[in-house]
């Protein structure tokens, strides 16, 4: 039987009052959101928080998908499921429903959050790569205010983060540019299962050439957020199958994936390679209005 | 600490270590062992219960996180005396050998059909895709699913239930 070693638990109302528990507590406390991430691993007994503060009553506070304007806002305890379903932001940035038709399976989908998963920091995680590909920033508030960090700032590495002691993820803000597409492709072993690999990737186009160009890419090395490489090979450039190929390789070239019962480094340098010409064309024909 | 939930319109208190998971909760404390404890890891769904209305994996939920929630068990399903159509459905299509998945199975079903009362054998199949069953191959799960809907379609009954 796998049970958590024990700790207190207490349960916050509103996102002040986890910021003052956390503060009273210190850093042997821990947040739980969904709780799909961090009680396995406190199963596990690689996480022994002393002290777990419980935010799902957060829901209401921080459970939102604001299309406003130039911006999408997304509250840090949206969950999987609302994320898949929502129509308002497929509209804008289809990469979150590809990316949550292969996220876990329905019912883990109904608990784990957005926030929860960036929080984690997992490099097989795809949402870290979804909003990296978007080039997303977060909001983390702590007791003295908040402050917006990029993607790239936000995930510094392998379970880390920019997010402090004593404070909390509350919401992830997404730049809406008119002409843009975005796109996600996971390859898995089986339904519901981490990533082989996987690859997201969002264009601007400035009449036929590719005005701004991202690719996030997920388990297939510890930290691939920003891979300017890329960026800059797409900048300017007309999409064409040339283009993706180049692009392609590129990923491949930044990917140091491990070998392990997933797949061979050699396969997931392929995928890395694949998947983002893949997304590529996906998100290009979206931006084009050809999907 | 003290926990409080209503477990199939039952209201329930106890004192539990906070550590405790939902499903050693359910099947431990309060004595109902229909939800089965699998593989402890949220892949194979046999623990699955709901909480306000939604299939959640009891394995990887604290019983303090669905404290002053609703819950809902396999036993939960049968009213009085009247079994609910997926139910019937398990038992008229054969949807279930040794059993072990069947709770999670129906409850994920009970809850598809909630939300989607005509499903398409992928829609059954995509909603059930976070349990495993070792004996059927699904095609029963899903023909069971499928009778369940038929019937509700042709006699609607009250969904939710309990």
């Amino acid at each position: 039987m796998q049970v958590p070693a024990p700790f207190e638990y207490e349960r916050a109302t509103s996102v002040d009052h986890a910021i003052a528990l956390m503060e009273r507590l210190g850093d042997e406390a821990r947040l739980v959101a969904g709780g799909h991430s961090l009680i396995p691993m406190m199963k596990l007994r690689l996480a022994t928080p002393e002290y777990l503060i419980d935010i799902n009553d957060l829901a209401s506070e921080l459970g939102y998908i604001r299309v406003e304007g130039d911006e999408v806002r997304i509250g840090a305890m949206t969950r999987h499921r609302e994320l898949l379903e929502s129509n308002d932001l497929a509209a804008v940035l289809p990469i979150f429903r590809d990316a949550e038709k292969v996220i876990a399976d329905p019912v883990v989908r109904n608990r784990g959050t957005l926030g929860g998963s960036l929080c984690q920091a997992d490099p097989s995680e795809d949402l870290s790569a979804v909003c990296d590909a978007i080039g997303a920033s977060c909001v983390i508030r702590g007791r003295s205010g908040e402050r917006v960090v990029s993607m790239h700032d936000f995930h510094r590495g392998p379970y880390e983060t920019a997010v402090a002691d004593g404070e909390m993820l509350t919401e992830v803000r997404v730049p809406i540019r008119p002409h843009s597409g975005s796109a996600y492709h996971k390859v898995e072993r089986r339904a519901g299962d981490w990533a082989v690999a996987s690859a997201g990737a969002a264009v601007t186009m400035d009449g036929d050439v590719i005005a701004d160009g991202r690719v996030g890419l997920c388990a297939v090395g510890p930290n691939l957020t920003n891979i300017e490489p890329i960026s800059a090979a797409l900048s300017g450039q007309a999409p064409s199958e040339d283009l993706y190929a180049t692009v392609g390789q590129i990923a491949a070239d930044n990917a140091t994936p491990s070998t392990d019962t997933r797949g061979t480094a050699a396969y997931k340098t392929h995928l890395a390679k694949e998947l983002t010409i893949r997304s590529l064309r996906k998100a290009v024909a979206r931006a084009t209005g050809q999907e | 600490m003290e926990v409080t939930m209503s477990v199939n319109g039952d209201d329930v208190s106890q004192e539990i270590e906070p550590r405790t998971l939902l499903v050693h909760f359910i099947r431990d404390h309060l004595g109902l062992t229909g939800t089965h404890w699998g593989c402890d890891t949220s892949n194979c769904g046999t623990c699955v219960v709901w909480v306000d209305d939604e299939p959640v994996k009891s394995c990887t939920t604290l019983a303090a996180m669905a404290s002053g929630h609703d819950v809902r068990t396999v036993e939960g399903m049968e009213v009085d005396g009247v079994l609910d159509p997926v139910q019937e459905g398990f038992i008229q299509c054969h949807g279930l050998q040794c059993g072990f998945c069947t709770p999670g199975m129906m409850l994920t079903a009970r809850a598809l059909l909630d939300r989607n009362p005509d499903p398409t054998d992928g829609e059954i199949r995509e909603a059930i895709s976070g349990q495993i069953c070792r004996c059927t191959g699904y095609s029963t799960i899903v023909r069971s699913i499928q009778w369940a809907a038929a019937k509700e379609r042709e006699t609607p009954v009250e969904v939710g239930a309990s």
